[in-house]
């Protein structure tokens, strides 16, 4: 069992939980992820290592409350424990030959942003880090991520934190105004990392996106999470989770991504009659 | 005077109309008259052909004749002696290609029903709670075993009994590699093996779950902490495709994925457990071997229309004749000598055809099989919603990535000899790491030898 020793609401939809898992700790590096399983039922789950600790023995994940299982999550308390967590699985991100970089993270991928942009930053590298949220109440990890980058610039959806409009929007500014990166990093939703891949795509700018599609067992072992990448079949666990932009097939990774919504809907359902304990 | 019934007991089984709709075990076991009967039917030939079959050398006209005096107990422990896993074996066990395919009565009508014999006196033995194997005491040295599929299990128990401290890593959350997540329920049930993996444990075999080889640790550091040998029986875990269009189409899944949903996440409950599967009316499943048949009857048992597609003939196939018998006795269509070439999507990425060629048989390849050929014109569409992929797995690299000086095969395979030394020292290795996929049985007979000659090699 993994004991949850830290929770922290981040916002209306987004939770940090410190688990102790000192076999994941020991060799966790930023760009991995875990796979975790509440209970005996549950599903497996992979989430973006968002930080960690070797000599407590703990991995941080960071995660929005978007399914079924990510709800029942949250419903866990500081003294609980998950049934499996285990990591830490694919590639770490490189950050060889990265000087000056763009770090881009749109809703929770802005969780998955910071620890890159921390690991670009603690090595060395000019980093803007450009992140959205849709309005100013769901900023997260404001002082992390300003002491993680050169540059913070937050943008939101509707405007509220006076800083109104999308993450691409922002880079392609960035890029007008005349700064130059060596490499995009964008980590959120699918259809921005396409967006930001696709402007780029014309400025020749290396660009690297983390993927994060439905997988089993994240050992190599299932496939469920083959994407196509420059025309061959990767593996987001083993081969991935970040992969070139430009080669990245997001249509199809789209597509997907939608297997399994009905059977989602399915799931919480029964979530909120378990809750509520109300017949439906 | 023996029984000099030219057929085998027959086995009692779920009616295949009643069977293809739930997902217990299929065969039901012998009764212990059955058993006895069918006991009576052995020669005890002198110089035991049958045990030149097994893989791991189960002295099998000995446990027969206790079967037959009915200390089905004594029984147990002949086979135990030997084989690790006996009620898996004999429930698993390609028994028509070894032991029985080398039994005196099969010359003139059926051999011995060996698997099923060693089937009831396990299941037998296990319902009364016969003791655990005897075991050395301690000597003071220590394993990590890689795995904890068929081959980790057996060379863990090996050394457990010599009195070795074994230690297994497993990367999911449960034990037992591929008797879990792949093989389903209604061949072995699952309560069943983690039975014979509590029995490894009361040896004093340790399991770590949610380890995973070559992210968590290296092998080179399990021996820098102590270990004084390192096996590995890592298996064959990485599906492999056709590399035919529309293969990323919503609705396509490796064998792999679909049977670890079914078995291992235990999705056929859903909503129940919470792991989804999703399976259209119209099912195919494309390869010729166990696993494909484990695939099918999966799917049958979910509610569809199966076909299996297979580019060669029947004969050819490598599936075990009794998995082909059950899968046609519950209604799966064969589709042999037919490729697929492409699977069509809908306009939401969601299959709706997969499109095959007719094959036929030309000269035969490197391995004697006679390879297919395309016939010309013969093109068709086979109306679909799901497509499983079962051609095969090879080794899993996270491994070979991560240990720089283990050598391995070109195809990814660890190289081993037949005892399973590698060509690093302290380590060993064995299963369908090293020959790529094959039986549960021989990862098993693989993992024994490992064991010996970790034995060998680290005396006391």
């Amino acid at each position: 069992m993994y004991p949850i020793i830290r929770k922290k609401v981040l916002n209306e939809t987004t939770t940090l939980m410190e688990v102790e898992a000192p076999l994941v700790a020991r060799k966790a590096r930023p760009g991995q992820f875990i796979i975790f399983r509440i209970d005996e039922e549950g599903e497996r789950v992979p989430l973006t290592i968002a930080g960690y600790d070797r000599e407590k023995g703990t991995v941080t994940i960071i995660f929005q409350k978007v399914g079924y299982t990510t709800e029942k999550l949250d419903t866990l308390q500081e003294g609980d424990s998950l049934q499996d967590f285990v990591g830490p699985l694919g590639e770490p991100s490189a950050t060889e030959g990265i000087h000056r970089a763009a770090v881009i993270g749109g809703g929770l991928g802005v969780a998955i942003a910071y620890p890159q942009a921390k690991a670009l930053h603690d090595a060395g590298a000019e980093v803007d880090l450009i992140v959205g949220f849709r309005n100013e109440h769901l900023i997260i990890l404001q002082e992390e991520l300003q002491a993680a980058c050169t540059n913070l610039i937050i943008m939101t959806d509707d405007g509220s934190n006076g800083n109104k409009g999308f993450v691409t929007q922002a880079l392609e500014k960035q890029i007008r105004d005349g700064r130059e990166y060596d490499t995009v990093i964008a980590i959120g939703p699918l259809p921005m990392m396409k967006a930001v891949s696709e402007m780029t795509r014309p400025l020749k700018i290396r660009t690297i996106v983390s993927m994060n599609p439905i997988m089993i067992d994240g050992t190599g072992m299932c496939g469920g999470c083959r994407l196509t990448v420059g025309g061959e079949t990767k593996f987001a666990c083993v081969d991935g989770p970040d992969f070139d932009g430009h080669l990245v097939d997001f249509d199809e990774a789209m597509a997907r991504g939608r297997m399994f919504r009905p059977e989602e809907a399915r799931a919480r359902e029964k979530h909120t009659c378990r809750l509520t304990g109300e017949a439906r | 005077m023996p029984n000099l019934s030219l057929v085998k007991n027959p086995m009692p089984e779920q009616e295949p109309a009643v069977r293809a709709r739930n997902f217990q075990e299929v065969a039901l076991g012998y009764t212990a008259e059955m058993a006895v009967n069918e006991a009576d039917r052995c020669l005890h030939c002198k110089n035991s052909p049958c045990v030149s079959g097994c893989p791991v050398n189960v002295p099998i006209p000995d446990f027969i004749a206790k079967i037959r005096e009915g200390d089905i107990i004594g029984a147990y422990h002949l086979i135990r002696s030997q084989n690790a896993l006996p009620a898996i074996c004999g429930r698993v066990c390609p028994q028509e290609s070894q032991c029985e395919s080398k039994c005196v009565r099969g010359i003139k009508g059926e051999p011995v029903a060996i698997g099923r014999l060693e089937r009831f006196a396990a299941d037998t033995a296990m319902a009364e709670g016969a003791a655990a194997a005897e075991k050395k005491p301690a000597c003071g040295k220590r394993a990590a075993v890689i795995g904890s599929g068929p081959a980790g299990l057996t060379c863990a128990g090996e050394l457990a009994k010599a009195g070795w401290d074994v230690t297994i890593y497993e990367a999911l959350h449960t034990a037992g590699g591929v008797l879990m997540y792949g093989i389903p329920e209604f061949r072995l049930p699952k309560a069943l093996v983690s039975r014979e993996i509590e029995g490894l444990k009361s040896l004093g075999v340790k399991i770590v779950t949610n380890a995973v080889a070559g992210k968590a640790f290296t092998v080179d550091e399990l021996l820098e902490e102590g270990n004084d040998a390192v096996f590995i029986g890592s298996g064959a875990g990485l599906p492999n495709f056709q590399k035919i269009p529309g293969e990323s189409l919503c609705g396509v899944y490796s064998a792999n994925e679909f049977l670890t949903r079914l078995n291992l996440m235990k999705a056929y409950t859903f909503p129940e457990h919470d792991t989804p599967v999703k399976i259209g009316s119209r099912v195919a499943v494309i390869g010729g071997g166990n696993v494909a048949m484990d695939a099918a009857r999966c799917a049958k048992r979910l509610g569809a229309e199966v076909t299996i597609v297979y580019r060669r003939s029947e004969k050819e196939m490598p599936a075990r004749a009794e998995e082909v018998h059950h899968a046609r006795e519950e209604g799966i269509i064969f589709w042999m000598l037919t490729a697929p070439t492409a699977i069509e999507g809908d306009e939401n990425g969601f299959v709706k055809s997969m499109k095959c060629i007719e094959m036929e048989l030309g000269e035969p390849d490197e391995r004697g099989r006679r390879r297919p050929v395309p016939i010309a014109g013969s093109e068709f569409e086979l109306p679909v919603e799901t497509v499983i992929v079962a051609i095969g797995n090879s080794p899993n690299p996270l491994i070979k990535k991560t240990t720089p000086d283990l050598p391995t095969e070109k195809w990814g395979g660890i190289q081993a000899d037949a005892s399973g030394r590698t060509g690093k020292k302290h380590v060993y290795a064995g299963g369908d790491a090293v020959t790529g996929a094959a039986t549960v049985i021989l990862a098993m007979g693989a993992g024994k030898k490992a064991a010996a000659a970790i034995l060998e090699d680290h005396p006391n």
